[in-house]
């Protein structure tokens, strides 16, 4: 094993083996929060309204929830101990700080969306419905709470607050932790992340619901999932950009370079213009490229003619302060992935709003071509969310915590061989559960829900498992 | 570096070393007898109904079970970053394979019934079973090199390789989890079902105790003799581990019909005891090193400043009563017994139609 992997450092496999598990992680959470939050809405409906319509679509979606959801957890465990695995060093220095919004994660979040999801799995029949009810959505808001948490961990290292640094350890030492909960990157991140996930959950149920009613199978309760999920989409997407934006202000404040890298601008500028599309080189000699004038500097700074700052600058005020090296990310990646990332946002805002118009107009129904577009968009924002972290995490190197520890230090002292293992391991067990997962979601999800009356709907599954 | 900084724990540093281990023991106790479920699962379910009747008794509860095992990861990541840190890499392939194992025991639960056809399903039941089997294995490992002695040298760097970590010591260690939670799981399984399942895991019980008595006792005698003969300090009170064998002792007779409460006990005790001998074996230190006393980890070395543990602290004393509360309520929502009424039983597990 070491001789196959000499040559290849241990940080570039540990960086390599930390981004995929945790864009896997990713893949699955963002479903688990948005679904979650969408049957508890929709058993709410079904107790209110008595109607067994809901009641079917509960369980529907309840099933696809649930098999999503085992995944979700399975790959956090990973996400839980790798940092002492393959960051040690950088486990010492921040566990100070990072430490107890993971420790408190698991207290305030975890014990209660799994133990409450275990009584809602279970509990059918067993509690009373007001209690089963409640039970579906104490899980939601554990889930809720957990992405809380875990953002305030993440966004401390996009932006340190609350610290000093203990000059006999080296490590980071907390002083304010109130300023850890109340980090302005925390607060922009969180209901970025947030609204992104009730939009996962929103598209996929809307593609979902759209297939149905392509095929005629049960219109009525399809009917009402569409539009929920309708309006659903159409808030979150445009909460999402509208958060996306105060994120991007942010970042010319707190993280010019990546700004700057996603913007590939090498020069600061007035009046930036903003790039829509490029082919060809980055830099000065692009073959193609649309411009939109002075929108960069509306984008970034909120004004017309603002000053946003150019790759080369930055460059040369960071080796000033930080000492020779290089401080530009992969600008190509931050560059495209930011660009796919709004696209795609964009275009959910208008498969939100097409809907809506579509409902008001009754004809959501009759209108396959958007109901196949809409089981098309299902992708949309798994895409989106992928590279929005992508983005977020690339633009950040070479640092891990902005200005104060590079990822080069921030590695494990261990061998290669080691993390190449976990590297292939854990690639190939999450890549063969992916194919089983998406195999089980379609199977599940294209099949009609049978129609039931109302004493088989009461009926209480004696084994689940 | 961080060695130089004092060597006796403050007040708030032992407290968070006991909460830490207050956590590992809950975790050991609620996820020792899902284990337990997981490896008799091919044993005592001699048909499909009897497997579903096996993995539905832990159904409800197995994740709220290993959230324990995230907090008390979480909270020593946070009280304890130097332990975190050098705990995680250090024992890098055994945690890969528990993770692994967790990995493919987790998603078996959800998906073996979501198909109807057999092969899916006894894949997945294997999942289960390899799934839970190795991490009983596994920590029993590292807990022992814990208090064994890791290769660690100055600074906390690790000298040796994976096989320092599987020495004979250890391997005892192991085993001893390995066995005792199958017994736990043996004793939940007669508490919580009935019929066939319920007389085949009161005669598995039975079977094992003796084993598990001898391999458990010689552990406890090795640790006992290490921690006093050469160079660990820690401040076992003899009893503690005394009362872990006489438990173990109680349990093959315990375990019949009316006593299964009491076996079940039985085996709880057993599993808090042994843990927390070995982690008060450790006591000031969180990781011994085999190289040289002078490199131990203490508790005050490893821990993070007192404000952190302060914040923690709170944290933990207004959350932790919420969380103990509603776990405790779901064992009593679901404390009847799983299975399909067999003649002479009374069936309280048919639901009453509503
Ligand atoms: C924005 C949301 C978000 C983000 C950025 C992360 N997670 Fe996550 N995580 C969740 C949102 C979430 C969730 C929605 O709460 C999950 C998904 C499925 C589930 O059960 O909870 C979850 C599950 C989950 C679990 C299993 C919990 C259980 O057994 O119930 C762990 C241990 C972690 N996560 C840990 C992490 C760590 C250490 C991360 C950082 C790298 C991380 N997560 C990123
Ligand atoms: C609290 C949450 C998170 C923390 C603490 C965190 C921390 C880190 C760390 C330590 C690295 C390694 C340094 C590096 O290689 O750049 C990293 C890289 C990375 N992270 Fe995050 N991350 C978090 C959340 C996420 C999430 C949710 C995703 C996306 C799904 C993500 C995507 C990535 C990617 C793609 C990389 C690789 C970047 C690269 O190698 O250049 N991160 N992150
Ligand atoms: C529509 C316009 C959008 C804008 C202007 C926007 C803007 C941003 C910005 C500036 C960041 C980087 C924040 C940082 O590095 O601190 C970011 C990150 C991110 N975006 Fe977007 N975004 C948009 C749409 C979306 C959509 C549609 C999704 C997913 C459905 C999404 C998911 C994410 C995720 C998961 C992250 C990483 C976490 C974070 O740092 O917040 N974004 N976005």
């Amino acid at each position: 094993m070491n001789s196959l992997v000499a040559g290849i450092s241990t940080l570039s496999l540990a960086r390599w083996q930390f981004g995929i598990t945790t864009v896997f992680h990713f893949l699955f959470v963002p479903l688990t929060i948005g679904l979650g939050l969408l049957v508890a809405i929709l058993q709410t409906a079904s107790y209110r309204t008595g109607d067994l319509a809901y009641e079917r679509m509960t369980r529907f979606f309840g099933k696809l929830f649930l098999v999503n959801f085992a995944i979700g957890v399975v790959t956090g465990i990973v996400q839980e101990f790798q940092f002492g695995m393959d960051w040690s060093r950088y486990s010492v220095f921040v566990g100070n700080i990072f430490g107890a919004p993971l420790a408190i994660e698991g207290l305030l979040a975890f014990f209660m969306e799994s133990t409450f999801l275990g009584i809602w799995i279970f509990g059918r029949g067993r509690v009373s419905k007001r209690v089963h009810l409640a039970s579906i959505w104490l899980a939601s808001l554990g889930t809720i709470l957990s992405a809380a948490f875990i953002m305030a961990a993440n966004s401390w290292m996009q932006h340190p607050v609350g610290y000093v640094i203990d000059p006999t350890t080296h490590q980071a030492v907390m002083t304010n932790f109130w300023a850890v909960l109340t980090n302005s990157t925390f607060l922009a991140a969180y209901g970025h992340v947030l609204f992104a996930a009730f939009l996962t959950g929103g598209a996929f149920a809307l593609g979902v619901a759209a297939y149905h009613l392509r095929k005629n199978h049960d219109k009525v309760a399809f009917g009402k999932v569409a539009r929920i999920a309708i309006v659903v989409t159409l808030l979150s997407s445009v909460g999402t950009a509208f958060l996306g934006d105060s994120q991007a202000k942010l970042l010319e404040k707190q993280q010019p370079m990546k700004m700057a890298a996603a913007e590939a601008l090498y020069n600061t500028e007035s009046g930036a213009s903003f790039s829509l599309l490029t082919i060809g080189d980055l830099g000065d000699n692009p073959i193609f490229q649309i411009r939109l004038p002075h929108i960069l500097s509306v984008l970034a700074t909120n004004t017309w003619n603002g000053k946003v700052q150019g790759i080369n600058q930055l460059e040369k005020k960071a080796t000033a302060e930080y000492g020779a090296g290089s401080y530009v990310p992969l600008i190509w990646l931050c560059y495209w992935s930011f660009r796919i990332m709004v696209g795609l946002g964009i275009l959910l805002v208008l498969l939100g709003g097409v809907g809506l118009w579509l409902v008001r107009k009754k004809r959501l129904e009759k209108s396959p071509r958007f109901l196949r577009f809409a089981t098309w968009m299902i992708a949309a924002p798994f895409i989106a969310n992928s590279f929005g972290w992508i983005f977020t995490e690339v633009g950040r190197q070479p640092w891990v915590v902005y200005g104060l520890l590079s990822t080069s230090k921030a590695v494990s002292v261990i061998s290669p061989g080691y993390v190449a293992t976990s590297l292939i391991g854990f690639t190939a067990i999450y890549t063969f559960l992916a194919v089983i997962e998406i195999g089980l979601m379609f199977r599940i999800a294209k099949e009609p829900p049978a129609i039931e009356t109302l004493e088989e709907s009461e009926r209480i599954p004696e084994l689940i498992y | 570096m961080l060695a130089l900084i004092s060597t006796s724990p403050s007040g708030l540093e032992q407290l968070w070393f006991a909460l830490i281990g207050v956590l590992w023991l809950g975790y050991f106790f609620l996820e020792g007898f899902d284990f337990g479920v997981g490896i008799l699962l091919p044993f005592l379910g001699k048909n499909d109904n009897d497997r579903r009747v096996i993995v539905n008794t832990i159904g409800p509860v197995w994740d709220g079970n290993e959230v324990w095992l995230l907090t008390a990861g979480g909270a020593t990541f946070a009280a304890f970053p130097q332990w975190y840190a050098t705990v995680f890499s250090g024992f890098y392939l055994p945690l890969f394979l528990i993770l692994a194992a967790l990995i493919f025991r987790g998603v078996a639960f959800e998906f073996r019934h979501k198909r109807e056809d057999a092969t899916w399903t006894k894949w997945w039941d294997r999942a289960i079973f390899w799934g839970s089997a190795l991490p009983a294995l596994l920590w029993g490992v590292a807990f022992a090199d814990f208090v064994h002695g890791v290769p660690m040298a100055a600074n906390y760097s690790w000298t040796g390789t994976f096989f320092d970590l599987v020495k004979p010591y250890a391997l005892l260690g192991g085993l001893s989890t390995l066995a005792l939670f199958t017994l736990h799981g043996s004793t939940f399984l007669g508490l919580k079902t009935h019929g066939d399942v319920r007389q085949r895991a009161r005669v598995v019980g039975k079977a094992l105790a003796p084993a598990t008595f001898a391999i458990v006792t010689g552990f406890l005698a090795w640790t006992y003799l290490t921690a006093h003969n050469t160079h660990h300090t820690g401040l076992v009170p003899p009893l503690l581990p005394i009362a872990g064998v006489i438990a173990l002792a109680g349990v093959g007779w315990l375990i019949r019909d009316r006593l299964e409460g009491w076996a079940f006990l039985a085996t709880a005790i057993v599993i808090v005891a042994f843990f927390t001998t070995l982690l008060l074996n450790l006591y000031p230190n969180v990781l011994v090193s085999s190289v040289s006393p002078h490199f131990d980890m203490t508790i005050a070395a490893a821990a993070s400043h007192p404000y952190t543990l302060k914040v923690m602290s709170w944290v933990a004393l207004i959350f932790t009563p919420f969380v103990l509360l509603y776990q405790t309520w779901t064992y009593i929502i679901f404390k009847r017994r799983v299975g399909h009424p067999s003649p002479g039983e009374i069936s309280s597990s048919v639901p009453a139609q509503r």
